[in-house]
């Protein structure tokens, strides 16, 4: 549009960048020349009345951000217009942010509110931060402690001063258990404190459980820390090269089966004499949990793991790296340079770990040139022996290369081959030769100086090649090459007597025109000859000396004077000109020709302070190894005050049998992940229903106005309280929402194993007919429903199946066995008139067609209870009789097991105490001793699963009603004697009563 | 830690900053230009540049150059990958990643960053979440808003999703028509010398999915064959436990196209070599010419047609033009970038495409040491040539059958034909 050029011209001329045509908008006519204008027409659009105006004016604004143009002034009239649309805003503006980040209902909202707060970077306003964060740090959403998280060094830059204040706070949030604030707060530990790595101790285990479940980004961050933790935490696992490769590590840890096979070798251990290596298992840990994050599609995850591994597992065990960073050989170029950097630095220190994959470092002509160098460096360094003859070929067709660059490069690392591997040195050096007739200098060049350095280690075998190399004085005029020659020559000028000084006459006649470094050379090569063949050279040197005395360049001419004083006797000459010789044609070591990766793994691998090899700002060193171990204990985890109450005295117990391991909060790892396999069993039979989506009939209360409730019910309570408890209740509230929301989420990821598990079982169990599985725990208790004398020769009896009943989950099912015991068949067998309480249902089981005589036929209706034990009546007809019956559950059939953890378990008992736990104290019965009869009967009385347990005295159980899902808890507690104690928690009183009653009169008979 | 973005076109032109701290003068891109004037292409500018107070961080991809500023120590390969993220969901939300495409919608480009990034530190990456916040232009959504003058592409719904614990999977998706879609794409990566030896060949693979099912589907796809697959890397959604387990695949699918897993075939399966490729390149000393001849032709197809092939030859600089002749598709050479490209189509059995002709190089210049190397490109579709083959796929969580639908592609990824 015509209108809008001048616009257009006065930024610069710059394409229209997405710019909004303004059409004869009169704010954007030309007439407005200077800036100070501008944004005052700006100003006016914003502030007036018309929608469209000021949205145009805000895309204007969008466009000059998008320029890099300082729109800063405008800033008070966006947000006046910002605040006046969205929330009716009274100034002073961060405070009521402040308000809104604590009181408004939606956790979204309170997460938002807190970020646009923490975005202002005014420091008059960093009291009311501090406060916003405080307060958001023991939100009950996880998202906004998130959010809090993220502001942390936000508020730290803006005021560094804070520090103690934000410690406090990430104290608080380290000590979070989701997975969504873990990133994010390590993020904020790291930029703010990454030198107080005593608030990592007790959070470890924790950090290393979660890692899995952790966003992609958070985990790299992480990673870096714990790689930084361990190695001041532990020590090195490859002290002992020599135990280590004898077979394994022996760890204090035994009942874990991985940590058995790793178990291997205790009499290695005796044989060396030092104290043998025992891996922490804390260190294991890592390790183990580390190593699946491999499989990561995101690069720097995968690096973090490859760097954590190199830094930190034994020996043995690094390999595993190697095929992962190989893979990412295949994504963007990127990726590609700073991998290999990585891959360059690891195959100087563990060559054998990237042999196998030798052609993957193969070059394509189609590689960027830094690429195809870098890869050239980790061939040279994986070249060896048995490789070499495979390497020397490929490296053949590199020198064919067009790229010059890659050429040169390719022939520097023939040289380093050459001097590592003794056997190839002379087939080295003869290719090389052959490239000295190349058409291309560069090549030549390059070559020449290889080949000097070669030579170097063995000259009198060669004095051919320095021959031929002198006649190329003739040709090469690359200053580097020339120089090389001369210093060659005159180094070696015993072994070619006769030319050397027809060289230095050449050299001579073109000196004044010739680089620097090659003068040097020049004067270099005299100095020596005259030195050894003084008869013929000594005008020559004094020519070449004069010459250098007046050159333009200080360093020559200094060169020059000095060297004169030296060789050439004068009255005035000291005793240094004795020693001449000595000091020109002493022996020099041959130079070793390293990589330039050598020794770079002193920076953290994955940093960019390792690809720049220099130290970058903030870079935190990697500690090395401990002499000896720090204590272990540090990291135990005291048990959280709210299960104290019930299980004190175990836990003291525990403390003193595992002093080292103390997995009381069940974060061990080991004893968790071995028992949830276990235990999956049971999970199959919660889970698929929680993710079914018919649970979500009447989920319309969504979880906004529920955790408002929560809210404004946790505010009212004490501070402290509020602090300690926040998160367990958010966790409760997270849960209970859940559920009330039906699941629309699906199952959460933090399950997302055990989930797994079950989906595995039902791909099992679920596709054969119901009636044909195995019930879950032994023989089924039958009951009768109608005895066959009253039945006229039709026996009913039905029994608790204890598998979800298929189409509605909120059905306990009972499978019905008929039987005929009459001489005719029985027709047309139903279900009529059922009269239940309020609220109760039934699905009917399918019509029976005929029962002929003698025969048995089982069929599986579902009864909604409604988590009572009221009987439901109905009437079961036949084709010509109707009989009333009766199904009454048992307390324990109301229920159906779920998987926990033993963490988890204590987390929900800490909430359902009080009214809602009952103990009971019992005697056991004869038979009952040992746990696994405990156990059985429990279950048996109970549709209950078993949650692992760390104490040997103390058996837990956990499931939930069938109908409302309220937890079951149930934890049975043994002592000295026949003593036991039983405590269920449930919300549902009467529900618990009972079940104590149940489980109290199976375990003492 | 990511302190500011710059996108800045081949031509040195800084189209769009971003600041997500304090700003950053733009003229500390000079130092990538500096960069890029020593670079021969811009593929060889390095990914980082250290400067006295900052350090670059750059991707290069569709023409324009991603470059993040940094001040502090940070996983590059964080920041490289983070970039590389951002340039796919531009690319997904615009259909495709340009200049042009980018300072059109220029609004939203600023809506993506303010969300992918929190001070730095990445916030919301994932596709599904990303477009509940902020809805992907459509043309309908643009006519209405210059008519009606309307509000911003900002959605009006909050992101639930990031509370979730999948969070690459949004709620409450509905769809008439449920399908899911898998593509098996297999590339073979090879070179070849001379003689037509194979110096290093393997197959590497993906599968990429088009899921659009309603609701919370759980899938479980199976393979008839997964022990080919050696190394594997899996979109965050599989349940890694149960590939370990039983080698399959479980998991919530996000909403929408995503990349599954990629893979990686034993080394121990030789790869079998669909084409064979005769070839001779060579240049006289005399009369500064050259000779060129090719031949291409199928081999172990698996009874499927090869399509698509195509042969592009970087040629030396010498080259000034090429006279080829051939007897199947067409071929053209670029005497400025030196390339020829033989754009040949389907291979027959019966007819053997061939490209022969004379190559005059530039008069008085040396003969050319170095010989090109030929790159080929094709397609065979209906056939994952490492022969893994999808099993099965279930579904569990829903009650709706689905559409399901696999289908194999292999390709030829850096094949490479030394001379």
């Amino acid at each position: 549009m015509s209108s809008s050029s001048a616009f257009n011209d006065e930024k610069g001329g710059s394409s229209s960048v997405g710019e909004p045509e303004y059409g004869h908008d009169p704010a954007s006519g030309g007439i407005f020349s200077s800036d100070y204008k501008r944004h005052d027409d700006l100003k006016e659009m914003l502030d007036s009345n018309k929608d469209s105006l000021k949205l145009e004016a805000m895309k204007r604004i969008v466009a000059m951000i998008a320029r890099g143009k300082n729109a800063s002034d405008l800033f008070p009239a966006v947000v006046k217009n910002v605040a006046c649309k969205n929330i009716e805003v009274s100034p002073p503006r961060p405070s009521r942010y402040r308000d809104i980040s604590q009181t408004d209902p939606n956790q979204l909202i309170r997460a938002s509110a807190l970020r646009v707060l923490s975005s202002i970077r005014v420091t008059i306003i960093v009291p009311i931060m501090m406060l916003a964060i405080k307060e958001a740090a023991s939100d009950m959403s996880p998202y906004v402690r998130k959010t809090a998280a993220h502001a942390i060094p936000k508020l730290y830059s803006l005021d560094p001063d804070q520090k103690d204040q934000l410690i406090e706070v990430i104290e608080k949030l380290l000590a979070d258990k989701t997975t969504l604030v873990a990133g994010s707060v390590v993020m904020a530990f790291e930029e703010v404190c990454p030198e107080r790595i005593d608030l990592i101790h007790k959070n470890y285990r924790k950090l290393c459980n979660l890692l899995i479940d952790v966003e992609e980004w958070g985990q790299v961050v992480i990673i870096n820390m714990l790689t930084r933790y361990a190695r001041t935490q532990f020590l090195n696992p490859n002290a002992n090269e020599s135990l280590l490769e004898e077979g394994g590590e022996k760890t204090f840890y035994g009942s874990d089966e991985e940590e058995g096979k790793e178990d291997k070798v205790e009499a290695a251990a005796l044989v060396v004499k030092r104290k043998p290596y025992v891996m922490d298992p804390d260190h294991r840990l890592l390790l183990r949990n580390t190593k699946p994050l491999l499989q990561s599609r995101n690069a720097a995850v995968v690096m973090a793991v490859a760097q954590l591994y190199f830094h930190l597992a034994p020996k043995a065990e690094v390999g595993v790296i190697a095929k992962a960073l190989v893979r990412l050989m295949r994504s963007h170029s990127e990726v590609q340079y700073v991998v290999l950097q990585n891959v360059a630095t690891m195959t100087i220190k563990r060559r054998g770990m990237f042999e196998p994959y030798l052609k993957s470092f193969y070059i394509r002509s189609t590689d960027p040139t830094q690429i195809k160098v870098l890869k050239l460096e980790v061939l040279t360094n994986l070249a060896n022996e048995t490789n070499i003859s495979t390497i020397l070929r490929e490296f053949q067709t590199y020198i064919k290369s067009m790229d010059k660059d890659f050429v040169a490069a390719t022939i520097q690392a023939i040289g380093r081959c050459a001097t590592n591997i003794g056997e190839v040195r002379d087939t080295c050096l003869n290719g090389l030769v052959q490239l000295l007739s190349n058409r291309d200098e560069l090549v030549v060049a390059e070559s020449v100086v290889v080949i000097k350095k070669l030579l170097q280690m063995q000259p009198e075998k060669h004095s051919d090649i320095i021959k031929h190399m002198a006649k190329l004085t003739d040709n090469i005029q690359v200053p580097m090459a020339r120089a090389s020659i001369l210093w060659l020559i005159g180094e070696y000028c015993e072994h070619v007597p006769k030319i050397a000084p027809d060289v230095l006459r050449k050299m001579a006649k073109s000196f004044t025109n010739e680089e620097d470094i090659v003068k040097l050379q020049i004067l270099n090569l005299a100095a020596k000859l005259y030195l050894t063949n003084s008869k013929q050279t000594k005008l020559l040197t004094q020519y070449v000396l004069n010459l250098a005395k007046y050159d333009q360049n200080y360093d020559i001419r200094d060169r020059a004077r000095f060297i004169r004083q030296l060789i050439v006797p004068t009255d005035k000459s000291g005793a240094l000109s004795k020693y001449a010789k000595k000091l020109f044609l002493a022996l020099k070591p041959a130079p070793v020709l390293e990589s330039p990766f050598k020794d770079r793994d002193h920076f953290q691998l994955g940093s960019l302070s390792h690809l720049l090899n220099a130290k970058a700002g903030g870079y935190q060193e990697l500690p090395d190894w401990p002499e000896s171990a720090p204590d272990p204990s540090v990291r135990n985890v005291e048990v959280p005050e709210w299960t104290k109450c019930s299980s004190r005295e175990k836990r003291k117990e525990k403390k003193v049998e595992k002093p080292f391991y103390s997995d009381s909060e069940g974060e061990s790892g080991p004893t968790e992940s071995a028992d949830s396999g276990n235990q999956s069993g049971c999970v199959c039979l919660s889970q698929p229903v929680n993710s079914s989506p018919d649970s979500d009939t009447g989920s319309g209360s969504g979880s906004g106005s529920d955790s408002g409730s929560e809210d404004s019910g946790s505010e009212s309570g004490s501070e402290e309280s509020e602090g300690e408890s926040d998160s367990e209740k958010d966790e409760k509230d997270k849960r209970k929402s859940g559920k009330k929301k039906a699941k629309k989420t699906a199952p959460e990821s933090e399950e997302r194993i055990y989930v797994s598990f079950c989906v595995a079982l039902l791909l099992k169990c679920s596709f054969p007919s119901p009636q044909a599985a195995s019930p879950t725990c032994g023989p089924l208790k039958t009951y009768e429903l109608l005895h066959r004398i009253t039945g006229e020769g039709l026996a009913v009896t039905y029994c608790f199946s204890r598998r979800p009943f298929t189409g509605d989950p909120h059905m306990v099912s009972v499978q019905i066995q008929f039987t005929n015991n009459t001489e005719v068949e029985a027709r047309s067998l139903r279900v009529l008139e059922p009269k239940l309480q309020s609220g109760m249902r039934i699905a009917e089981f399918p019509e029976i067609d005929v029962l002929p005589p003698g025969e048995i036929s089982t069929v599986v209706m579902g009864i909604d209870f409604c988590d009572s034990t009221q009987a439901a009546n109905f009437q079961l007809c036949t084709h010509t009789k109707k009989f009333f019956v009766t199904i009454q559950p048992p307390v324990g059939e109301l229920m159906m097991p779920i998987f926990m953890t033993e963490n988890e378990f204590k987390k929900e008992q800490g909430q359902l105490m009080g009214m809602n736990e009952i103990t009971e104290k019992l005697t056991l019965g004869e038979g009952c001793r040992g746990d696994h009869v405990i156990i059985q009967r429990v279950i048996s009385t109970a549709n209950l699963s078993r949650v692992p347990c760390g104490s040997a005295m103390e058996c837990r159980f956990a499931g939930k009603t069938v109908t409302s899902g309220s937890l079951v808890l149930v934890t049975v507690v043994t002592k000295e004697e026949r003593a036991a104690q039983v405590t269920v928690n449930c919300e549902k009183m009467l529900i618990g009563t009972m079940l104590v009653k149940d489980i109290l009169q199976a375990l003492s008979q | 830690m990511i302190h500011s973005l710059f996108l800045v076109s081949t031509a040195g032109h800084i189209f769009l900053e971003k600041h997500w701290k304090s700003v950053i003068s733009r003229s500390v891109c000079d130092y990538l230009f500096e960069a890029q004037g020593k670079a021969s292409a811009p593929e060889n500018v390095p990914p980082v540049i250290a400067t006295p107070h900052h350090y670059l961080i750059s991707v290069y991809r569709d023409r324009i150059f991603f470059v993040a500023v940094i001040q502090t120590e940070v996983p590059p390969l964080f920041v490289i990958e983070f970039l590389h993220r951002v340039a796919e969901t531009f690319q997904d939300y615009f259909g495709e990643c340009s200049e042009a495409s980018i300072k059109d919608n220029v609004v939203i480009v600023y809506e993506l960053l303010e969300e992918m990034l929190d001070n730095g530190f990445p916030l919301a990456t994932e596709a599904n979440i990303l477009k509940e916040m902020i809805k992907p232009p459509t043309i309908l959504r643009s006519v209405v808003n210059t008519i009606t003058g309307g509000s911003s592409n900002v959605g009006g719904t909050l992101p639930t999703g990031q509370l979730s614990n999948i969070p690459w999977r949004r709620t409450g998706v509905k769809y008439t028509n449920n399908e899911a879609y898998f593509d098996v794409v297999e590339e073979i990566d090879a070179i070849l010398d001379k003689s037509g030896t194979v110096v290093f060949a393997e197959i590497q693979g993906v599968i990429d999915a088009c899921v659009k099912l309603s609701g919370m589907p759980d899938l479980t796809l199976s393979f008839v064959n997964p022990r080919l697959l050696d190394d594997v890397s899996f979109h965050p959604c599989v349940r890694f436990k149960r590939w370990e387990a039983e080698r399959v695949l479980s998991f919530i699918p996000p909403d929408g196209n995503f990349r599954l897993m990629s893979y990686h075939v034993n080394a121990q399966n030789l790869v079998a070599i669909p084409v064979y490729v005769k070839q001779n390149v060579s240049f006289f000393e005399t009369g500064s010419s050259g000779r060129l001849d090719i031949t291409v032709g199928p081999k172990q197809t698996m009874g499927k047609t090869i399509e698509d092939v195509v042969i592009t030859v970087h040629m030396p600089k010498v080259v000034l033009n090429a006279n080829l002749t051939t007897n199947q598709g067409t071929s053209t050479y670029d005497p400025v970038t030196k390339v020829l490209v033989w754009d040949i189509g389907k291979l027959n059995q019966q007819k053997v495409p061939n490209l022969k002709g004379s190559l005059s190089l530039q008069s008085g210049a040396p003969r050319p040491d170095e010989n090109p190397t030929l790159n080929i490109d094709l397609r065979i579709q209906q056939l994952a040539i490492s022969g893994l083959k999808v099993n099965r796929l279930n579904m569990f969580g829903e009650k709706y059958k689905p559409f399901k639908g696999v289908k194999y592609v292999t390709k030829a990824g850096k094949f490479q034909v030394r001379t």
